[in-house]
């Protein structure tokens, strides 16, 4: 036992015992509660970010195997342009487009076979089915269609982010219930104007959840399908060749900044989906 | 509109018949738009003309065509499933086997470390306030993009095999399982938790006798989720060990040689394992709900 070691522990209970006593005060004011709400969970965060550190130091682990924050840290600070560079590639050239392609085109196709029952029976147990495949497999397939530069990845994340979007689309739309559509029927509204006023309303909540699950899994293809052939710029490139050239430190920095573009890429889709269905009940409970 | 009984063929069976065949006639259409300019270059190399007819037949049977017919697939399938010794190292059954038992070892994990994370969030407000979050700030992290580095790390410390590879499905698996939980356990509502109550019942009892029963169905909602990105993990987990074993290591070498029917081959051993494995649950769930008397 070690000082470092004596210090991540008194960390982890210290720090636990503040969230305890701070989950247990009943704040008066509704701001309160709300900065309870946000601190807790950074509190949680950064003992683990300190654990980390007093363990790194305590078991002498070296910095191969896992490197320390800090030292992350100032890799990352280091490394900004090739980062960027990365990010530009891996991140505003592939996810952004595919990610706009793939759900555009699912939520496109299932406007279009809104008005086929029978399409619809048809689609949706293979759109369920594919969905639950390992559609990353088809990467180095792409990559052999479209070359190895960044529109192959945006074919994999076009493939990947189709299907649950078709399937959650084709579903909310289906959600508005009999008694409003025979309403909308008695104003005389034609196929646009219900779909407008009415189902795709009714539809969002689908929609979103579609859109959320989407904003990792592009993130993920892109990744995983750089794995199999890239240009010398991109996130899953950079990874796979510092592990090969031993710089962890490195690879860390990249996690770092795929952590954060995918938590603020799922983040600003949660606060559309706020701002969209703010009558929706999960909502306005402020629990979304 | 005629209203007609439900029939199972109708209704369930011909509709997907249709799309099927839809998409093997696109299919077969794409694999002659798509081969034809390597058999005109090659015609054109050796000097030759070729007519239409000609081609059709020639795009259907390359040794490395730019999209494989469904029969050359199927006769990859069979030449590596039924037609080698399970034993060797070109049967594909060996390498579903590899990518299997990391998958289920992580699905194993996963599930046991999901149900116990999610027993402590719903009874103890702390771990629900300060977890919860990072649970789900966790899953926008890309684990996989990490996959290649904790096989290597893990390797260079003597740990290697099944055990990384089941890591990285764990890790994809828990999330879900955590999620559905904590929904299932706190879906009993007020009135019967109160029930519990006037029988003096101790935590434990509410547990096992009101939580825990409330809480199968999201459980195996959950794990029908789980079990596919297992095995989604799992394959990734494969590919930077060197294309070594298993069908992410088969991807990674067809990509490598440009071998497309070992890669199609490989896809569709991969989704039809994931099928398996989601039925299986899905048999699992109906079963245990008509123990439950859930369903008549």
């Amino acid at each position: 036992m070690n000082g470092y070691i004596l210090a991540a522990l008194a960390i982890w209970i210290g720090a636990w015992t503040l969230n305890e006593w701070l989950v247990r005060q009943r704040p008066a004011s509704a701001q309160a509660k709300q900065a309870v709400g946000i601190i807790v969970p950074v509190i949680f965060g950064a003992t683990l970010l300190a654990v980390w550190e007093c363990l790194v130091y305590g078991f002498q682990i070296p910095p191969i195997l896992l490197p320390a924050p800090s030292a992350i840290w100032v890799k990352l600070i280091n490394s900004v342009p090739v980062l960027w560079a990365d990010f530009q590639q891996t991140f505003l050239k592939s996810v952004i487009t595919g990610y706009i392609a793939g759900c555009g085109l699912g939520f496109a196709v299932a406007l279009l076979i809104d008005r086929s029952p029978f399409l619809q029976k048809g689609l949706l147990p293979i759109g369920n089915f594919v969905s639950a495949l390992p559609v990353v497999g088809i990467a180095p397939i792409m990559v052999m269609w479209f070359g190895f530069d960044w529109p192959s990845k945006v074919a994999v994340v076009v493939i990947m982010t189709f299907f649950p979007m078709l399937v959650n689309t084709v579903q909310g739309l289906a959600s508005a219930s009999h008694m409003e559509r025979d309403l909308m029927r008695t104003y005389a509204a034609n196929w646009g104007q219900t779909l407008i006023k009415l189902r795709l309303p009714a539809a969002w909540p689908f929609i979103f959840n579609a859109l959320k699950i989407n904003s990792t899994l592009a993130l993920i293809g892109a990744i995983v399908a750089e794995f199999f052939g890239t240009p010398i710029v991109g996130m899953g490139f950079r990874i796979s060749t510092e592990v090969g050239r031993a710089n962890i430190d490195m690879v860390w920095a990249e996690i770092a900044v795929a952590a954060v573009a995918g938590s603020v890429f799922y983040g600003l889709v949660a606060l559309a989906e706020r701002w969209v269905t703010f009558w929706h009940p999960s909502v306005r409970g402020g629990r979304a | 509109m005629t209203s007609t009984k439900p029939s199972l063929f109708r209704d369930r069976v011909l509709p997907v018949l249709t799309v099927i065949a839809v998409i093997l006639v696109i299919w077969h259409v794409a694999v002659v738009y798509l081969n034809a300019p390597f058999v005109r270059d090659q015609a054109a190399r050796a000097g030759t003309v070729v007519t239409l007819g000609e081609i059709i037949p020639q795009t259907f049977n390359q040794e490395r065509p730019i999209l494989p017919a469904p029969h050359q697939i199927i006769a990859e399938l069979w030449d590596t499933t039924i037609a080698k010794p399970i034993t060797s190292k070109r049967s594909l059954v060996y390498h579903a086997w590899v990518t299997l038992s990391a998958t289920l070892m992580g699905f194993g994990m996963g599930t046991v470390l999901g149900i116990l994370l999610a027993v402590g969030i719903v009874h103890n407000r702390a771990m629900d306030k300060s977890l919860m979050p990072w649970v789900i700030a966790s899953q926008t992290i890309p684990i996989l993009a990490i996959a290649p580095m904790i096989i290597v790390v893990l390797n260079s410390i003597g740990i290697s095999g099944l055990l990384p590879k089941a890591l990285i499905s764990t890790y994809l698996s828990f999330f879900p399982i955590v999620v559905g939980m904590v929904k299932g356990l706190r879906s009993p509502d007020v009135l019967l938790l109160d029930l519990m109550h006037t029988y003096n019942a101790s935590r434990a009892q509410t547990f096992w006798k009101l939580r825990w029963p409330a809480a199968l169905p999201y459980l195996f909602t959950s794990l029908k989720v789980a079990i596919a990105i297992s095995l989604v993990g799992a394959i990734v987990g494969e590919l930077p060990t060197g294309a070594v074993a298993g069908l992410g290591a088969r991807l990674l070498s067809g990509s490598y040689y440009g071998q497309t029917i070992q890669i199609w081959a490989a896809l569709f051993m991969a989704a039809a394992l994931a099928a398996v494995l989601v039925s299986i649950i899905g048999l699992a769930h109906t079963q245990v709900l008509k123990r439950m008397g859930a369903k008549p």
